[in-house]
């Protein structure tokens, strides 16, 4: 009998986990269909760098269907909603299809119009989000004439996607001005909602002394209630910011379809979902990978790569009566620009956080400190994405579970 | 981990003093850990708070985040602010007796 395996989401986690599926598959085995609202794939990492004039919009989007392979269905549609009892999701063309199988992979959404005067006036004049194509556009824009001034990067609250972005946004202008010779006329303010430059303890502290090292001034704990026009950003707590030209990282949640589907979702739309199987808490034949899913690991393609093979053999092991393997440990790896030609590599899971060392052993690329071969690796990383990432391939040096090997972990305390 | 003493009974709390063992906790202690957080009083406001605080935690496992709390506790976020002005989710755990509210990663 052949499988009917629906996949929601064309973008990295629904494009590889087709791929891997149709590999696994003969076409009598499984009919797969991919779904999404829109025919442009955009290469999200590549966002960072266009404000700052070092790659196009053009560049980082391609055509959704071209990265799937041959007898995967592609349907442009956006999804209206799914029901669970039936074994069906209903799109907004109309159209109903059934599944033996539902992957979700409709990633997070940016969801400004949450926060008081985000979308007023200043909106896309002297308030902006690196986050959309269009907005990373307009920023670049804005950035190309901004020659003295309060820069501040905000984000309003986690979780977001890929949550050193923004820091790594913060170092890219600190390059940016210094490169046109103005650094000294513009302060850079990072407003974070954290406790400090990120979510675990020694990469927070390497990250904050970097920042500090910079003149990049850190603003943590601050939740913004309200962008008011005339250039301030309000907390909750009553604090304030000023500036001239700010950079939000807009609150995120699921695809609103998430929440029209009784049962699927959390109340912010994300998918409840077991965290080493990545199946869904909502039924035994709905699987989710990347962003959508609120497993506590960070929201990246690196772990949405990681997440494929776990994912795909479970959906086999499902479809044959198997238990299902607890296979993902959380692992994220992620390249953080620091500008001037050098990045940083930080590598953990559930159990561990980003330590010092090198990846993938001893003799690999050094962790949680600045080199130039860490930036090639961030540059290099493009063209793996499209031509190795999506297509479904395991990667050399990039394994699913964490390695070890080269770093340099503290001893466990004993209790 | 440190011990710390709360309406005279030992309870096991980490650096930042959230409970790790939220079963340790009992109503009485409350006040005691409201005031350590410049709480001088607990109003009805507080305790809906502190009580939804306490199931969604034995639900999900993790205390809700400011965010989730103003949509799902029927405090408005502003509101949040006013009960608890260091900051709903933590100091609220905090008083709550349940761990860091695991929200961001
Ligand atoms: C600025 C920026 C920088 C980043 N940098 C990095 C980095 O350096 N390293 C890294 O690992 N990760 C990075 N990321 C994160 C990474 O891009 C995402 O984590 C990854 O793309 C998640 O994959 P996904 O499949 O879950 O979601 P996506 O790739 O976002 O795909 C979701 C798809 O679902 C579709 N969809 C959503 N709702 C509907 C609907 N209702 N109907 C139909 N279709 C729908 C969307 O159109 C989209 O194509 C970055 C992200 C951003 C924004």
């Amino acid at each position: 009998m052949t499988s009917r395996i629906v996949i929601l989401g064309g973008g990295t986690g629904g494009t590889l986990t087709a791929n891997r599926l149709r590999r696994l598959y003969g076409a009598d085995e499984a009919a797969i269909t991919v779904v999404d609202q829109d025919d442009r794939h955009v290469y999200q990492p590549g966002l960072l760098f266009v404000p700052f004039g070092l790659a196009h919009t053009d560049d980082i989007v391609r055509p959704r269907a071209r990265q799937l392979h041959e007898g995967i269905e592609f349907i442009e549609s956006a999804i209206d909603h799914v029901d669970i009892e039936a074994g069906e999701v209903r799109l907004g063309n109309g159209v109903t299809l059934g599944y033996d199988v539902l992957v979700v992979a409709t990633g997070a959404r940016l969801v400004p119009e949450e926060t008081e005067g985000l979308l007023g006036p200043a909106w896309m004049d002297s308030v902006f989000t690196f986050y959309t194509p269009e907005g990373a556009a307009a920023l670049g824009a804005a950035l190309a004439t901004f020659d003295r001034g309060r820069l501040v990067v905000n984000v309003v609250d986690m979780p977001i996607k890929c949550p050193v972005a923004p820091l790594e946004f913060c170092f890219l202008a600190d390059w940016y001005f210094t490169e046109r010779g103005i650094r000294d006329r513009v302060q850079i303010t990072y407003a974070t909602p954290l406790d400090g430059a990120f979510t675990k303890p020694i990469a927070a502290a390497q990250l904050g002394g970097m920042l500090n090292a910079r003149g990049i001034e850190i603003v943590t704990e601050f939740n913004t209630g309200e962008v008011v026009p005339g250039g301030r950003l309000t907390g909750y707590d009553g604090r304030e910011v000023q500036f001239d030209l700010a950079v939000v990282i807009p609150l995120h949640g699921g695809a609103t379809y998430v929440g029209r589907s009784p049962g699927l979702g959390d109340e912010l739309d994300f998918v409840p979902t077991d965290e080493h199987t990545l199946q869904s808490k909502a039924a035994s034949n709905i699987f989710v990978i990347g962003d959508a899913a609120n497993v506590p690991a960070s929201k990246a393609g690196s772990v949405t790569h990681f997440e494929g093979e776990t994912l795909v053999d479970n959906v086999r092991r499902f479809l044959t009566g198997e238990p299902l393997e607890a296979g993902f440990d959380g692992h994220a790896n992620c390249f953080i620009e620091t500008g001037f030609h050098k990045a940083l590599l930080i590598d953990f899971n559930y159990d561990t956080e980003p330590v010092p060392g090198h990846y993938p052993s001893p003799v690999g690329l050094p962790l949680l400190k600045e080199s130039r071969l860490n930036h090639l690796g961030k540059l290099l990383f493009q063209s793996v994405y499209w031509h190795g990432l999506l297509p479904g391939r395991d990667l050399p040096g990039l394994g699913s579970n964490m390695p070890t090997a080269g770093k340099h972990l503290p001893v466990p305390e004993k209790d | 981990m440190p011990n710390a003493t709360v309406a005279g009974i030992t309870v096991d709390r980490n650096d930042e003093g959230f409970f790790t063992d939220p079963n340790q906790w009992t109503e009485a202690m409350a006040p005691e850990l409201a005031r350590s957080e410049g709480i001088d009083e607990l109003t009805d406001d507080h305790w809906r708070v502190l009580k939804f605080m306490r199931s969604e935690y034995a639900q999900k496992g993790t205390g809700p985040t400011v965010r989730v709390l103003g949509k799902t506790s029927g405090v408005s976020i502003k509101e949040l602010y006013q009960l608890f002005p260091k900051g709903p989710a933590k100091t609220a755990a905090k008083i709550a007796g349940i761990p860091k509210p695991r929200g961001c990663i």
